[in-house]
C-alpha cells in the first residue's frame, strides 16, 4: 500500500486536476461548437516550445510553458483574424492556423538544430504520467511532512493552480460566459463584453491545454476538453447540472483509466501495464458512448422544437 | 407633434436628440459590398415603427450596425441624441429567432432572466426579486406554465415569445425586434401583437424589421421602407403609398385598390 503513495498517488492527483480543468473549459467550448478549439490550441504549443528553446538555450519548464502559452495566444489571435477577415468559417480558420504553426514548429526544429530538445513522438502525444514519482512519498505519512511534500514533482503544484484559475474563472465570469455562449449578439447589446469573455475562454483554454499537455499529452488533452461535457450534456437540460455531471465524469475518466491502465492488462493476463494517459483517455471515451446508449437527454428522446 | 414629411432627413443635419433612434449618413458595407448607402432616419419617439423592404435590402443590418453589432464605413447613430454605450439599459434588442442555437442547456426562465443581466451585479447570481420580474414577462406573453421547460422543446412560436419576453424583462424605452413574427404560427403573432401594442401605449417606442406587407397598416403607425438605402420613412398612412412600395420593391408587386382607395400590397415573388 505504501507504493500506492509513491508511485500513484501523483499520477492520480496529476491527471484528475488535469482533466477536471479540461471538462470546465471543455463544457463552453462544446456548447458554442468550438470543441476543436482545445485541439486546435494543443497541437500549436510545439513551435512555442520551439521557439522558447531557441531563445533561452535550455530545456526548463517554465520558458517552454510561457512560449507554448504566447503562441497559443497567437494562435488564437490569428485564428479570430482569419475569421474576421478572410470571412471563413470557424473550423476552417482553425485548420488553416494550427496546421501551418505545426508545420511551422516542426520546420523550425529541423532547421535550428533544437533536434535535441526531447520533444519525441511519444512524450508529445501521451505525456509523462508513469513518471510522476514522490521519491520521499514512503507512506501516507508523507503528506504532512514538509520536506517530503516539498519534494512532490512540480506538475502537481501547477496542475492545481491552473485547476483552482480555472474554476476562479468560471465562477466569476458565469454569468458572461452563459450569455456569449447562447446569444453573443444580445450579450453585446446589454454590455456582457462577449467578446472579451471570448478571448478570456480561449487564453484559459491555451493555459489548461499547456499545463496539461506537458503533464498528460496532447491525446488525454483533446479527450478531456471533449468527453465530460459531451457525455454530460446528454445527460440533462440544464447548465449546472451539466456542469457537475461533467466534473464527475473527468474523475471517473482520470481515476478509472489510470487504475485500469495499470491494473487491467494483469487482470487479463499480461505481465506489463499500458499508458495511462491513453487509457483514461479510452474510458472518457467510453462513458461518452455509454451517454449516447443510454443518457436521458440523447437525441431522439427530445421532441423536435418544431417551426409552428 | 407636427407631422413629419415623408422625406428622410438631410444626412448633414444633426442628429436629432428628441428621437430614441437617429441615424445620419450611415453605409454598412460587408467586404466590399455595400449593404447599405447612406442611411438617414429619425425613429419617431413613442412610434410603432416596421421596417420593410426586399430580402437583402439591409433592414437587420441597420438595427445590427446602429446598435455597434457590427462596423459601420461611416454615419454617425444616436439614441436620445448620446452614444449607445451611454444609453444601452434603455433599449432592448430582439434578434432574429434563427440565430441562436436553442439546443442549448436552459429553460424559458434561464433565458429571460438573461434580459436582466445589467440589474445583476458583477459575480451575482439572480435572486428572488430577478425571477419574479422574469416570470411576470414569461405570464406577460403567455408562457407562464412554460417557464421551466427547456427551451428545445417549444415551438417556434414559443420560442419567440421567450425572445420577447426577455426584451419585455429589460424594461426599455426603445424595443428593436429583428423579423419577430417570421415563422410563428397565428395565436403567437396575435399575442406579439397585443405585447408590442401594451408597451407602445405606455409611451415606448417600437421598432420591428417586418415581412408581411399586407398587416403593416394594421399594426404599425409610422413605417421606413428600405433598398440598400432609406426610400422613404413617415407615418404608415402618408408614407405606405403604391408609388413609394414600387420603388422599394422595383416592380415586384402587385398592387390592388384598397376599399379606401389606398393600394393592398401583395408581394409576388
Amino acid at each position: 500500500m505504501n507504493d500506492f503513495v509513491l508511485l500513484s498517488l501523483v499520477p492520480l492527483v496529476v491527471s484528475t486536476a488535469a482533466a477536471l480543468a479540461c471538462a470546465l473549459v471543455g463544457n463552453f467550448l462544446v456548447l458554442r461548437r468550438q470543441s476543436l478549439i482545445g485541439d486546435a490550441v494543443s497541437h500549436v504549443v510545439l513551435p512555442g516550445i520551439v521557439a522558447a528553446f531557441l531563445l533561452t538555450g535550455v530545456v526548463a519548464p517554465l520558458p517552454m510553458l510561457l512560449g507554448a502559452t504566447a503562441a497559443a495566444v497567437l494562435a488564437s489571435a490569428l485564428i479570430a483574424l482569419v475569421r474576421s477577415v478572410g470571412g471563413v468559417e470557424p473550423g476552417a480558420a482553425m485548420g488553416v492556423v494550427f496546421t501551418s504553426m505545426f508545420a511551422g514548429g516542426v520546420l523550425l526544429l529541423e532547421t535550428s538544430g533544437a533536434g535535441s530538445v526531447h520533444l519525441d513522438v511519444e512524450h508529445a502525444l501521451l505525456g509523462n504520467l508513469e513518471s510522476l514519482i514522490w521519491f520521499e512519498g514512503t507512506g501516507w505519512a508523507a503528506l504532512l511532512d514538509p520536506t517530503a511534500l516539498a519534494a512532490l514533482p512540480p506538475q502537481v503544484w501547477r496542475l492545481l493552480a491552473v485547476l483552482v484559475a480555472v474554476a476562479a474563472f468560471v465562477l466569476a465570469f458565469w454569468k458572461e460566459l452563459v450569455i456569449g455562449s447562447f446569444d453573443p449578439v444580445f450579450a453585446a447589446t446589454v454590455g456582457a463584453r462577449p467578446r472579451v469573455v471570448d478571448m478570456a475562454l480561449l487564453l484559459f483554454t491555451a493555459v489548461v491545454a499547456v499545463f496539461a499537455f506537458e503533464a498528460v499529452g496532447s491525446i488525454l488533452v483533446v479527450a478531456m476538453f471533449i468527453c465530460p461535457p459531451a457525455a454530460a450534456r446528454l445527460m440533462t437540460d440544464r447548465l449546472v447540472p451539466q456542469v457537475a455531471w461533467s466534473l464527475l465524469f473527468a474523475v471517473a475518466s482520470a481515476v478509472g483509466g489510470y487504475v485500469a491502465a495499470g491494473y487491467g492488462p494483469l487482470w487479463i493476463g499480461f505481465q506489463s501495464s499500458v499508458s495511462a494517459a491513453g487509457m483514461i483517455a479510452v474510458v472518457s471515451g467510453l462513458i461518452l458512448a455509454a451517454a449516447c446508449v443510454a443518457g436521458p437527454r440523447r437525441k431522439g428522446t427530445r421532441s423536435i422544437g418544431a417551426p409552428a | 407633434m407636427l407631422k413629419r414629411a415623408p422625406v428622410p432627413p438631410d444626412p448633414t443635419a444633426a442628429v436629432d436628440a428628441a428621437s430614441p433612434l437617429s441615424i445620419r449618413d450611415m453605409t454598412v458595407a460587408y467586404q466590399d459590398l455595400a449593404a447599405i448607402r447612406s442611411a438617414s432616419v429619425d425613429i419617431q419617439p413613442g412610434s410603432l415603427t416596421a421596417i420593410v423592404g426586399p430580402n437583402g435590402a439591409g433592414k437587420s443590418t441597420l438595427l445590427k450596425a446602429a446598435l455597434d453589432l457590427i462596423p459601420r464605413t461611416s454615419g454617425r447613430v444616436a439614441f436620445w441624441g448620446r452614444p449607445f454605450g451611454a444609453v444601452r439599459r434603455r433599449v432592448a434588442y430582439v434578434p432574429q429567432r434563427a440565430a441562436v442555437d436553442w439546443d442549448f442547456p436552459a429553460t424559458a426562465l434561464d433565458v429571460v432572466l438573461m434580459g436582466l443581466y445589467a440589474d445583476m451585479g458583477f459575480m451575482r447570481l439572480p435572486g428572488r426579486r430577478h425571477k419574479e420580474k422574469a416570470r411576470a414577462a414569461l405570464a406577460r406573453v403567455g408562457m407562464a406554465g412554460l417557464a421551466d421547460r427547456q427551451i428545445g422543446r417549444l415551438s417556434g412560436g414559443q420560442q419567440q415569445r421567450v425572445f420577447l419576453a426577455r426584451a419585455l424583462a429589460q424594461d426599455a424605452d426603445l424595443t428593436l425586434l429583428d423579423e419577430p413574427f417570421a415563422g410563428v404560427d397565428a395565436a403567437t403573432e396575435a399575442a406579439i401583437v397585443e405585447v408590442l401594442r401594451s408597451l407602445n401605449q405606455e409611451g415606448r417606442t417600437i421598432v420591428a424589421v417586418h415581412h408581411d406587407l399586407a398587416s403593416v397598416t394594421e399594426i404599425f403607425d409610422h413605417v421606413v421602407l428600405m433598398a440598400g438605402r432609406i426610400v422613404a420613412a413617415g407615418r404608415t398612412a402618408e408614407v405606405f403609398t403604391p408609388d413609394v412600395l414600387e420603388t422599394t420593391y422595383g416592380g415586384r408587386l402587385s398592387l390592388e385598390a384598397f376599399p379606401d382607395g389606398r393600394g393592398r400590397p401583395e408581394r409576388l415573388r
